[in-house]
């Protein structure tokens, strides 16, 4: 696909070289092959996160008339800041987990974890973010490669698999959908009995 | 959905206590491997744990909190070498430099070893001491859990090749607490847990005289580097908050889109301090704590609505900062950032919006 599309390039490249100027020539070819470029990442990016399961998380779930499904209209931007979770149920037996309605909220043995606004929001989502702190994210399992561990049910352990060029294509998608400001609530320790909002 | 499921449970057995999934970093092309024993970094005397006569010892003026542990640090440069301190807020060590930093709880547990390769890349390890204190082995680069007694909970957490580089590849220079500032012999008499002036101890005088560091400023030698601050108390607090967690917040870093300074500059302090105030100073914070009001980075006279403060006490380890190598909250710190926020901001620093 990528060769066929750079002969393309090159095909088009040629057949207005006469008339242009090597350097405008130049210019015009690099402008082409960047403006495809980023395309294609946005593209892949997109085809990447539709099959490997972010939005089963990232994007709110509401009751449908075929039963539960992603809310679109609320698309990637992690665990509403208006839904208020009381204290999760306590494990019994081989029960480890929970979750809520709108598979945002998780509650396990590492305590209530909420999922993250993956949007471009620059004060509550990825705004702000590099591409570094991205890959850096999904490469160390910390925030900015740096900050807490991001926790379960996210699975650092499969997708630290990616390439960097697939993770770049996340990353330029991500920074491609609409801005939804979504202040997501900080994860709640092991233990904790306050609930969130108390 | 198998694929899901799996996801998820494998997503839980980590969550219970298996290794986390962590890549070490890639070593340098054509770098030899890393010794397997830490006495053949050269750390020592051939045949005993006797630090080499030539190896310089240093104690940086605000040093790390990591629990409370005892700690030693050595720097080694190759024979005929010498750190080019022309910009003075990140020397540039000649290849070969090698630094160690011990960790005690009564007995060494673990050394921490940084090397400049051939290539001008650096290179991390770190060493577990055995039981007889004899040597050290090289630690897995995914790090592991000792048991140790004296150590909070009993379990000593070894860090991963990526933990080293969440801090020492995240400023201007990898090598964090040799630099003009931290080496300064107008040491502050408040910084928490700081070794005392010691003639074993390396200054940036001591360092000039025995050429060590060459091309450092003379106005830098004339009137040695300090916090510039207003009062005693916030020349200890910012030079706390440069320590312990400058390395990650500042400008030049991999969180630098985050707008929070707080490296302190040897060549401009009153730069420096004035940037890390506005980046303070009733700035907003993202982070949002569950059971606090609290929606300011700093806002003088209350520490309970200033983040930066809860965050240093909190008992949550989700929440807590530094997120790596703190298990225990350090009081003294709290106690003089508290100090600073109640009793010496209201009256040191205009209130901003």
């Amino acid at each position: 696909m990528k060769r066929k599309t750079a002969r393309s390039i090159i095909r088009t490249a040629m057949t207005f070289a006469v008339p242009l100027s090597v350097p405008a020539l130049s210019l015009a070819f690099s402008a082409q092959v960047q403006a495809q470029t980023t395309a294609e990442k946005i593209a892949r990016g997109k085809y990447i996160v539709s099959t490997s399961g972010c939005h089963d998380c990232h994007t709110p779930w509401k009751m449908g008339p075929n039963g539960p499904a992603p809310d679109m209209t609320r698309t990637l931007s992690g665990h509403p800041q208006d839904f208020k979770v009381p204290p999760p149920p306590k494990p019994e037996g081989p029960w480890i987990a929970a979750f809520a309605a709108t598979n945002t909220a998780w509650a396990g043995p590492w305590g209530v974890s909420f999922t993250a606004n993956l949007t471009p929001d620059p004060e509550t989502g990825l705004g702000k973010w590099t591409q570094r702190n991205f890959i850096e994210t999904i490469r160390t399992g910390r925030h900015m490669g740096r900050g807490r561990e991001v926790l379960p049910p996210m699975p650092i352990m499969v997708y630290n698999h990616f390439t960097d060029a697939d993770l770049e294509s996340i990353f330029s998608y991500l920074q491609s959908i609409p801005a939804i400001r979504n202040r997501v609530p900080e994860p709640l320790p092991p233990g904790d009995a306050v609930a969130q909002g108390k | 959905m198998t694929a899901r499921v799996a996801i998820i449970a494998a997503a839980l057995v980590a969550a219970i206590g298996a290794a986390p999934a962590v890549v070490g970093a890639p070593a340098a092309a054509g770098a030899p491997e890393l010794p397997h024993r830490l006495s053949d970094t050269g750390l020592f005397m051939p045949g005993t744990t006797t630090v080499r006569a030539g190896h310089i010892a240093f104690s940086p003026q605000y040093p790390l909190w990591s629990d409370g542990t005892g700690k030693r640090r050595w720097i080694a440069l190759p024979p005929g070498t010498s750190i080019d301190a022309a910009r003075p807020d990140a020397w540039e060590f000649p290849v070969g430099t090698r630094l160690w930093k011990e960790f005690s709880y009564g007995r060494a547990v673990e050394t921490r070893y940084i090397e400049r390769l051939a290539d001008g890349s650096w290179r991390f390890a770190t060493y577990v001491w055995n039981a007889q204190g004899t040597d050290a082995e090289l630690a897995p680069p995914r790090g592991t859990v000792l048991a140790v007694a004296a150590a909070p909970g009993g379990r000593y957490a070894i860090p991963a090749q990526f933990d080293c580089l969440a801090c020492h590849d995240g400023g201007a220079t990898p090598v964090l607490g040799f630099s003009a500032l931290q080496l300064s012999p107008d040491r502050d008499p408040l910084a928490p847990h700081a070794d005392t002036k010691a003639p074993q101890f390396a200054d940036l005088r001591s360092l000039a005289e025995r050429g060590v560091i060459r091309n450092l400023p003379q106005r830098l030698l004339d009137s040695p580097p300090r916090v510039a601050a207003k009062s005693p108390t916030a020349r200890a607090a910012l030079g706390y908050l440069h320590g312990n967690c400058g390395h990650c917040h500042n400008d030049v870093g991999a969180l630098a889109s985050i707008d929070l300074a707080l490296l302190q500059h040897a060549a401009a302090p009153g730069e420096s301090a004035e940037r890390t105030m506005k980046s303070l100073l009733g700035h907003s914070s993202r982070f949002r704590p569950h059971d606090a009001a609290a929606s300011k980075r700093l806002v003088a006279g209350s520490d309970e609505d200033s983040v930066l403060a809860v965050r240093m006490k909190t008992a949550n380890p989700m929440a807590r900062m530094p997120p790596l190598g703190v298990k225990v909250a350090d009081s003294e710190a709290i106690a003089l950032i508290e100090r600073w926020i109640k009793t010496d901001l209201p009256t040191t620093e205009e209130k901003r919006p």
